[in-house]
């Protein structure tokens, strides 16, 4: 049983939360991961995901943002189903990086931090994801594609289109 | 996913399990799992921390501080709880190095940290790995439960009477936070901004209490070093610098790959003979020896040891082991712009040096970059550099101005062809693509 009522997330989620929080000597420790597993599950960090967050945790809906803004990965806007991160740091672009995030960009006809009209993928060139030695590299969500060429590149996004793509959450 | 390499002169102490399956906790025991913390418990704090002195192990996130003296700074008796802290927030650019202990031996970092806990005394521990790696976390909460299933973990560890727990944590993007003290203002649960020091976070660190924060691979070299003794591990190393370390070789290198190698191995024999040399029979033009906010080293430069030691009277550091090959068609004013851009992106803006130095030195170098210098911005950029180091909470302004200083020195000619509108290499990446970037 939640300690919240009507929460907003998954009854599993809700449930992860209520044990996330009991992990920590201090509450608020869990804000960061539960953030980002929020996003995971509504797709962006919505109004409501801040307030049920700073009701879990005792905080100020300023607190929670606060955070919010500091971290990169966590966003207060939908992206696509299928989020393309492109490192183009300097072991990718040795290798290529700035051509894959081109090729993407032509792809998928949408620029950095952009999404397609039919909301499946969205774009985003990303600072060093720690795959430097088997560059290029990028994430799909949170699934690493690596060695890529613009070949590679193209069946990893149609196998994503046919929503065949690995999705680790 | 990432491939395994594999070279004669490599000495397979962390990396011993790779590829083995040692992510199954079975394997793991079968592969001497667990045994460095049942002898750690018999032999008590002292010896773990007399164990760790003697083998030389020095800090692997880039610092390179003695592990066995950082132990020591805790105090042994605290009002507050003492917490053991993994920094798995693997961000510098040029380093993968953790990602492949967290994928082939997840327990390693879990028995090393248990070690330390027990060092130290402390009950807690914690492992925080960056956000970006969430296949990653999976496989170290697999490990970590499994851990807690076999009774290894919770209440009376190995019948010793002590408890130790063990908690993972997700970051969600930021390079920052793989400073000690931004980590632990991160695992707190506020913005992932410095603290200043001292008090140093032996003393008083996560939540307020004696705290020892060490690398993912530091830890994950902890079990090894008791199963084999301090002395022989240090012996495999160099002078002060003991043990093996694993190494990204990264960039224009013809093998690209994670490879452990005993401290003080020569950077040219890694570059040439292990990584099989500059891809596609070109010339070397420079090398990123330690992660990007190493200064820069020349071809010429490259005839030194890998170790802190050597690396540090070379100018430059050892830092986090990701070596980044440039081969001679990399502009580095380009390279240079790149860098510093990561560095703006990620300053976390507490200090005014690092934040407004960093946005300085961006928006000059791409001024550079498009053709538009003026004769003085290479002069500014060292002045701005010069004016960062030292004078920050963290290192992170250090780390900004210390590669853009080896560029503009070393690599003088190169800015001032672009400045005075002669361009040099073979452009990469055009102009726009930088600028619009962040």
């Amino acid at each position: 049983m939640s300690t919240i009522t009507n929460s907003i997330f998954t009854p599993e989620t809700a449930a992860r939360f209520d044990h996330l929080v009991t992990l920590y000597p201090v509450k608020r420790s869990a804000l960061v991961p539960m953030l980002l597993y929020a996003q995971d599950e509504v797709g962006y960090v919505s109004d409501a995901v801040v307030a049920e967050i700073a009701q879990r945790l005792d905080l100020l809906e300023l607190d929670v943002r606060n955070v919010l803004s500091y971290y990169s990965m966590l966003r207060t806007k939908p992206a696509g189903r299928y989020n393309v991160q492109v490192c183009t740091n300097i072991s990718c672009m040795l290798r290529g990086g700035y051509e894959i995030l081109d090729h993407c960009k032509h792809k998928l006809g949408i620029g950095h931090k952009e999404v397609t009209a039919d909301g499946v993928f969205s774009l985003e060139e990303v600072e060093c994801i720690g795959a430097c030695c088997w560059a290029p590299a990028m994430q799909v969500n949170y699934d690493f594609h690596d060695n890529l060429t613009t070949v590679k590149v193209d069946e990893i996004i149609e196998t994503y289109r046919a929503g065949k793509g690995k999705d680790v959450k | 996913m990432p491939t395994l390499v594999s070279h004669p002169d490599e000495v397979k102490v962390i990396s011993r399990r790779f590829g083995q399956g040692a992510a199954d906790i079975d394997r793991y025991l079968e592969l001497d799992g667990y045994k460095a913390v049942q002898k750690a418990i018999a032999e008590g704090p002292d010896w773990i921390i007399n164990v760790m002195k003697a083998s030389g192990l020095r800090g692997r996130g880039g610092a390179g501080f003695p592990t066995g003296l950082k132990w020591s700074f805790v105090p042994k008796q605290s009002e507050k709880p003492k917490y053991v802290l993994v920094n798995g927030d693997e961000s510098e650019p040029g380093t993968c190095k953790d990602h492949v202990i967290f994928l082939h031996d997840p327990h390693a970092i879990v028995e090393g940290t248990m070690i330390a806990g027990l060092a130290i005394g402390a009950k807690m521990g914690f492992i925080y790995l960056r956000g970006e790696y969430r296949y990653l976390l999976k496989i170290v909460e697999k490990a970590v439960a499994d851990a807690y299933a076999k009774g290894f973990l919770g209440k009376n560890i190995f019948g010793s009477g002590i408890d130790f727990d063990i908690v993972t944590q997700s970051g969600a993007g930021a390079y920052e936070v793989g400073e000690e003290s931004a980590l632990m203002e991160s695992l707190e649960g506020k913005r992932g901004v410095p603290r200043i020091k001292p008090p140093f976070p032996a003393v008083v660190g996560l939540y307020g209490g004696p705290t020892v924060i060490n690398n993912a691979e530091t830890i994950a070299s902890v079990p090894h070093i008791l199963l084999m003794g301090g002395e022989e591990y240090a012996k495999i190393g160099s002078e002060r610098n003991g043990g093996t370390r694993l190494f990204g070789i990264s960039g224009h290198v013809e093998r690209p790959g994670v490879y452990e190698l005993p401290m003080g191995y020569n950077l040219k024999k890694a570059i040439y003979d292990v990584a099989g040399g500059i891809k596609d029979g070109k010339k070397l033009k420079a090398v990123v020896p330690g992660g990007s906010s190493c200064p820069v080293l020349l071809p010429e430069e490259i005839d030194v040891g890998l170790d802190f030691d050597q690396m540090g009277k070379a100018g430059t550091m050892l830092g986090s082991g990701g070596i980044v090959v440039l081969d001679e068609t990399v502009s580095i004013v380009e390279f240079a712009l790149r860098t510093i851009s990561f560095y703006q992106h990620e300053s976390c803006g507490w200090c005014i040096p690092c934040r407004e130095g960093t946005d300085w030195i961006k928006k000059t170098m791409t001024r550079i970059y498009n053709g538009g210098g003026n004769k003085k911005d290479a002069a500014n950029i060292q002045y701005l550099a010069e004016n960062m180091m030292g004078r920050t909470f963290c290192p992170l302004g250090d780390a900004a101005a210390m590669p853009t200083l080896g560029f503009i020195k070393k690599f003088r000619k190169e800015f001032e062809e672009y400045i005075e509108g002669n361009k040099a290499g073979t452009p990469i990446i055009t102009v726009q693509q930088l600028v619009g970037a962040h």
